[in-house]
């Protein structure tokens, strides 16, 4: 590990830091229905489309309309997506003459992108059309993440309420996340890097000869428009199958800070909205602490594994000085490519600059632990706010009772049904991930797509069932997932981890609006302080990680000590 | 406490929860814990691969054993249960006794004739007649008569008490006796919810309903045992990929090691445990609802008299008018105290000896006659031949001397006001037509109290005064005890009002009461404790009961409450925090077979695989066994801020949950293996 590493994760959690207030003082306006700096601009187009689809944005919604238009809204997404690409081949844009997706390819991709996770069984450039590419998923990851950004904050809502019906109007919130938010800031993004040297450009790919002169296909697109939401929007689906890795997706160094910088601005914001929307920014400070310190101890592991030589490399006479770089893109090195992964798991972005697959064992549990502790390390747009918040309530729900009062949190009793409802939510993903992992464990043609045996095969199944569950899209590579098995598998995956948690959430959310304030005294448990937050770290690691304890270790944990002894299969 | 703690383990309540533990075996019964429910399950399910083992041959040694603690562990969860109840069923036993076959006389329609009738035949409405001697057959109102009643039946206390018609003490409880007079009686309870009844219930735990942070609770540990089935179930396949297997007494022993059995197990008895602490306080919790909420009260109304200040005001200083000796005015009103034995008249006495060396006098050779307090009068004072001395309040000494000719300095004025500001009672004290001075009688509050409210202060809860004085008076009185604070010449719909002023605020409050004026408010509190000695309309209303009637106690029901949520709490944490250490146990023991490598996980150098599973399947029975007193006496409870609760209960119960199992499977495991038991 190097001085130079370490500030340069310095630099980007000091960005993160930043921007968690003024874009937090923002977002708490937009949401309250408040005219903030953009409106004299926006507003017009704003009440435009709610003239054109008769929404009234005043109008609230109970915890069960909200959350009925939430699945119609995506529902009709899904069924745009899946028919789009499997009309690749007759629509427009399509200037390599694709042909149409297959149905279960279609299915995986029109869930992937509906789910905000951007899971990538298709090879971007070699499947999809400029306008799939467009219409189909780029549209997705506006709507996907301005989704995750509207329950969030329908959670919010049921927190800083007092004994209230409404949680807010789906459409109206969906409408600014991506009016106000995610369109402005992507516009700016990509004229940055396309300024960076990421293309934008609708002509077919280039031909040239290489020096030995052989015919080469260099893959072009509009790809910086692309990538701007995939980055702010946590989606993570490249545009070039090697994602964030492809020169032309992450031309720089300072392309690739505000890759990471972008990744975490939304979430890390959301927090601050919390504190704000509660009445006590400390909240939200305190939430970001507990995302912070796993965060950080997330980075500091996998550079420190990184670094580490892989002994059996080492035996062969490789320098153990220069690390692990299997993988790695040497612009971007061990720290970046460490920082990165931490970043994009931790969020559930799955974008990549590196191959987790050829991280060392524990540098590749970290990335697969973030994601199975349900995303909530800032996490994505909106799913992190709500899913630690599903974890803070289990903390108070805990611990709470132990300063002699019934729990409570930000003022809202915490009762039978919250906490049924709560616990409902938390218990999907991991059952999607295990069952789904127990499946392709014992299944022959699950088996047929892995490259590796032993331990690390078995990481590669339980990567990608985490990733799926997770919403997180990330793929631990190694495992060929363009298959009828994985796709419908990792879709259902997907599904149950998205919206099996956000209905339950949202029927929280509920619960809690219709409930009084109790107000804060010196016997009130206190969930603004270093206490809560390592209680609420601590919750974290033993409700949302020892579920996963049998099969990490069977996994990564193996794997680490089978490569110690030298061992491989 | 010491005495309490002393019967935790009485082996007279040991030997019947050992039965009745047994009984609560029954799966029907069990199912009402799912934790529990399930480690029975896995339980037998153990017992039937022990069997197989058995007729097979197989290693039928390390499964019988595994057997045989599952079953203790549901066995000491359910004996912490049994010996929970069975120290509230020696109390209800006691109590039953009471209430079996009580004749009653019940008064036939014309008022005067009687009848003899079994008391569990009695209606509500009948009229009782009750004579020295007998039993009162069942609840009711006096409505005639005064008697003096032993209850020492439900109170445990053996002086008896005054009970009249009219006013605030007139409920009567079936089971008490009356030592004194004849008192008729209106039946305000049928048979079978009489007051002593419900008791009986209550302390049994008969009627113990879960409470709503119990059914919360309860949701919670279901499903993280759902998570954990999750995490257990899938491992065969996971194995299944290695090239492996794992046998399935072993996924059964992880499992229930991994599901929070510490709390599941001891959860009902904790509950029963923080009743039955009450009930050592002589109170009543109609509920266990009120039991919580009063750990979650915001605001305490408390009066001011007998609460806050002893009962009785005290003479603290002789203050003269212009023109009169203090000696003078001392020795006037040491006068025309002598004979009055009014606590008040008594302290007088009591000062002027201390600060004037005034010597107490008989009154005989004074040839005076003591006129006492009357309400009409609202003085009091001694006739000396043609001499009168008169003290009483204000306005009736000076009505008395201006209808006597004298008159009154404008002095006189400002010293009652003085003295009234200052929180104390002026009595003005005149000797025939002459004002002499004022007695300053002070309320006194009560030793230790300012601390108490100090550490009720640091715990969060405000505390309100109430009191029939006026403002200035209050103000005075409130300052001194250290209460938040207060409400002035309250009438009962003033503090129905503020309480729902409270409320609306979001906060929880908690008031006692008597009299049948108090039963709105008591009604409407959050936690209303009534008096024993109050009305049947304000027990009524109320949701506990003090059966010795001190109304400080609201202070202790508060932190008994408190005490109960937080060893809910830490048992909770603890347990959970227990699962890291059990993994590190078990997963290495299990998967060592599929990569030998894993053995490095084995953290605590466990002696084999089989001891280490045996050890934290041994040490997760024994927990609970061994945090039975823990549960049954509480967690220790000093008054202060939630985040000191919080950081000192973490600490203890979150980092000793942590690092506990660590120790007690390794020394469990030495012990296994030292003894060749796998």
């Amino acid at each position: 590990m190097t001085i130079n590493g370490w500030m340069q994760i310095a630099l980007f959690c000091a960005l993160v830091l930043a921007l968690t207030r003024p874009l937090g003082g923002f977002l708490a306006r937009l949401y309250a229905g408040e005219r903030t700096f953009l409106h004299p601009v926006i507003g017009p187009v704003e009440s435009g489309f709610y003239r054109l689809s008769g929404v009234r944005p005043g109008a609230e919604q109970g915890w069960a309309s909200y959350a009925l238009a939430m699945l119609a809204f995506n529902l009709a997404g899904f069924a745009a997506v899946y028919g789009l690409l499997r009309l690749q081949g007759v629509l427009p844009f399509n200037p390599q003459g694709f042909s149409g997706v297959t149905p279960d390819l279609a299915l995986n991709t029109a869930i992937s992108f509906v789910t905000n996770t951007n899971w990538q069984s298709y090879g971007g450039e070699a499947t999809l059309s400029y306008g799939s590419q467009m219409w189909a998923l780029t549209v997705q990851n506006f709507v996907s993440a301005a989704t995750g950004m509207a329950v969030a904050v329908a959670l919010v809502r049921g927190f800083a309420r007092r004994s209230a019906g409404g949680l807010g109007n789906f459409w109206a919130d969906l409408t600014r996340s991506v009016l106000y938010v995610l369109l402005p800031a992507c516009i700016l993004l990509a004229l940055v890097y396309a300024a960076l040297g990421v293309p934008q450009t609708l002509e077919p790919y280039v031909s040239a000869k290489t020096l030995e002169g052989a015919e080469q296909t260099i893959a072009l697109g509009p790809v910086a428009s692309q990538l701007a939401i995939k980055m702010l929007g946590t989606n993570g689906g490249g545009f070039f199958n090697a994602n964030s890795a492809h020169p032309f997706e992450n031309p720089s160094e300072l392309a690739n800070l505000i890759q990471m910088v972008s990744i975490f601005a939304i979430g890390a914001a959301l927090t601050n909205v919390f504190g704000r929307m509660v009445g006590d920014e400390r909240q939200g400070w305190a939430i970001l602490g507990a995302m912070g310190a796993l965060f950080l101890a997330g980075v500091a592991l996998v550079y420190w594994a990184e670094v580490g030589a892989n002994p059996i490399h080492a035996a062969l006479g490789l320098d153990p000085a220069s690390g692990n770089m299997e993988g790695k893109e040497v612009r971007f090195g061990i720290a970046l490519s460490a920082l990165f992964a931490v970043v994009t798991t931790a969020a559930s972005c799955g974008a990549v600059n590196a191959m987790h697959d050829s991280f060392s064992a524990i540098g590749g549990l970290i990335p697969m632990l973030n994601m199975q502790l349900g995303e909530v390390i800032v996490g994505g747009v909106g799913a992190g706010l709500y899913g630690v918040l599903l974890f803070a309530v289990v903390a108070v729900f805990v611990a709470g009772l132990m300063v002699g009062r019934t729990p409570e949190y930000v003022g809202k009793k915490i009762e039978s049904r919250e906490v049924k409802l709560t616990m409902l939510a938390l218990l999907c993903s991991p059952a999607a991930t295990l069952i789904g992992l127990a499946i392709a464990s014992v299944s022959p043609l699950s088996l047929a797509g892995l490259q590796e045996s032993g331990p690390h095969g078995f990481s590669e199944m339980l990567y990608a069932t985490t990733s799926a569950a997770a919403n997180n899209g990330s793929a631990f590579a190694g495992l060929t997932a363009n298959a009828p098995f994985w796709n419908i598998l990792l879709a259902a995956g997907m599904m149950i981890g998205r919206f099996a948690l956000i209905v339950p959430m949202l029927a929280v959310a509920g619960s809690l609006a219709r409930k009084p304030v109790v107000p804060v005294s010196a016997g009130t448990f206190p969930t603004h302080g270093p206490l809560f937050v390592g209680l609420l770290v601590g919750v974290i690691l033993i409700v949302g990680g020892l579920t996963y304890f049998p099969a990490l270790t069977l996994g990564p944990v193996a794997d680490a000590f089978a490569t110690a002894a030298g061992a491989t299969w | 406490m010491s005495a309490q703690t002393r019967s935790l383990f009485d082996f007279a309540l040991i030997a019947p929860a050992l039965a009745s533990a047994a009984r609560k075996l029954d799966p029907r019964q069990m199912i009402r814990n799912p934790v529990m429910f399930a480690v029975e399950i896995a339980a037998a399910v153990a017992a039937v691969l022990f069997a197989r083992d058995l007729a097979s041959g197989g290693s039928a040694a390390f499964s019988g054993q595994l057997t045989f603690w599952l079953w203790l562990t549901v066995y000491f969860a359910t004996f912490s249960e049994a010996i929970a109840e069975g120290r509230g069923k020696a109390q209800a036993d006691a109590l039953r006794r009471t209430r079996s076959e009580t004749m009653a006389k019940r008064l036939l329609g014309d008022g005067v004739g009687l009848e003899e009738i079994a008391a569990a035949a009695l209606k509500v409405g009948d009229v009782v007649l009750v004579e020295p001697g007998d039993l009162i057959p069942g609840d009711g109102e006096v409505i005639e008569g005064v008697a003096t009643v032993d209850e020492s039946a439900i109170t445990g206390e053996s002086a008896p008490v005054i009970r009249e018609s009219g006013g605030d003490r007139s409920a009567v409880t079936g089971g008490t006796k009356v030592l004194s007079d004849r008192i008729k009686v209106r039946i305000t309870a049928a048979s079978g919810s009489s007051f002593l009844d419900r008791m009986i219930a209550l302390v049994e735990g008969a009627e113990r309903a879960k409470t709503p942070n119990e059914i919360a609770l309860t949701i919670l540990l279901a499903g993280l045992s759902l998570i954990f089935v999750l995490a257990v179930a899938t491992i065969p396949a996971f194995a299944s990929y290695a090239g492996g297997v794992v046998p399935v007494i072993v996924l059964v022993a992880l499992f229930v090691t991994l599901i929070p059995t510490t709390i599941g197990g001891l959860l009902s008895a904790i509950g029963i445990a923080g009743m039955n602490r009450l009930v050592r306080f002589n109170v009543l919790a109609m509920s266990g609802r009120a039991v919580e909420a009063s750990g979650d009260v915001d605001v305490l109304l408390l009066d001011k008299t007998g609460t806050i200040t002893l009962g009785n005001r005290q003479a603290a200083e002789f203050l003269p008018l212009p023109g009169v000796r203090p000696s003078e005015l001392a020795d006037a009103a040491q006068l025309a105290s002598l004979s009055d034995e009014t606590p008040e008249g008594r302290s007088i006495v009591v000062l002027a000896k201390e600060a004037h060396g005034l010597r107490g006098r008989e009154m005989g050779p004074l040839e005076a006659t003591f006129i006492p307090f009357t309400a009409q009068t609202r003085m009091s004072g001694v006739d000396m031949g043609a001499s009168k001395i008169r003290k009483g309040a204000a306005e009736a000494v000076i009505a008395h001397v201006k209808q006597l000719g004298g008159t009154i300095p404008a002095e006189l004025a400002e010293i009652v006001e003085r003295v009234a500001k200052a929180g104390g009672t002026p009595l003005v004290v005149a000797r025939d037509a002459q004002p002499l001075g004022v007695v300053y009688l002070k309320d006194i509050v009560k030793g230790g109290i300012r601390e108490r409210f100090a550490e009720l202060r640091a715990m969060g809860i405000r505390t309100v005064m109430i009191t029939g004085d006026n403002p200035m008076t209050a103000a005075a009185i409130a300052a001194e005890a250290g209460v938040d604070d207060f409400l002035a010449e309250a009438t009962p719909e003033m503090k129905l009002a503020l309480i729902r002023r409270e409320q609306a605020g979001g906060k929880l409050v908690a008031m006692c009461g008597d009299g049948t004026n108090d039963a709105p408010a008591l009604a409407q509190a959050d936690v209303g404790v009534a008096m024993q000695t109050g009305t049947v309309a304000a027990r009524e209303a109320g949701n506990m009961v003090d059966l010795d009637s001190d109304p400080t106690k609201l202070i202790e029901i508060v932190g008994i409450g408190k005490q109960l949520l937080m060893t809910r709490g830490a048992l909770t944490t603890f347990s959970i925090a227990n699962d890291v250490a059990k993994y590190f146990a078990i997963l290495p023991a299990m998967f060592v077979t599929l990569y030998p490598s894993l053995g490095a996980l084995n953290v605590m150098g466990l002696a084999s695989p089989e001891s280490a599973i045996l050890s934290a399947i041994i040490f997760n029975a024994l927990i609970i066994v061994a945090l039975v007193p823990l549960a049954l006496r509480g967690v220790s409870y000093t008054p202060s801020s939630a985040a000191a609760l919080l950081r000192r209960n973490l600490l203890v119960y979150g980092l000793g949950g942590l690092i506990a199992p660590f120790l007690g499977i390794k020394l469990i495991d030495m012990g296994v293996s030292a003894l060749g038991l796998a």
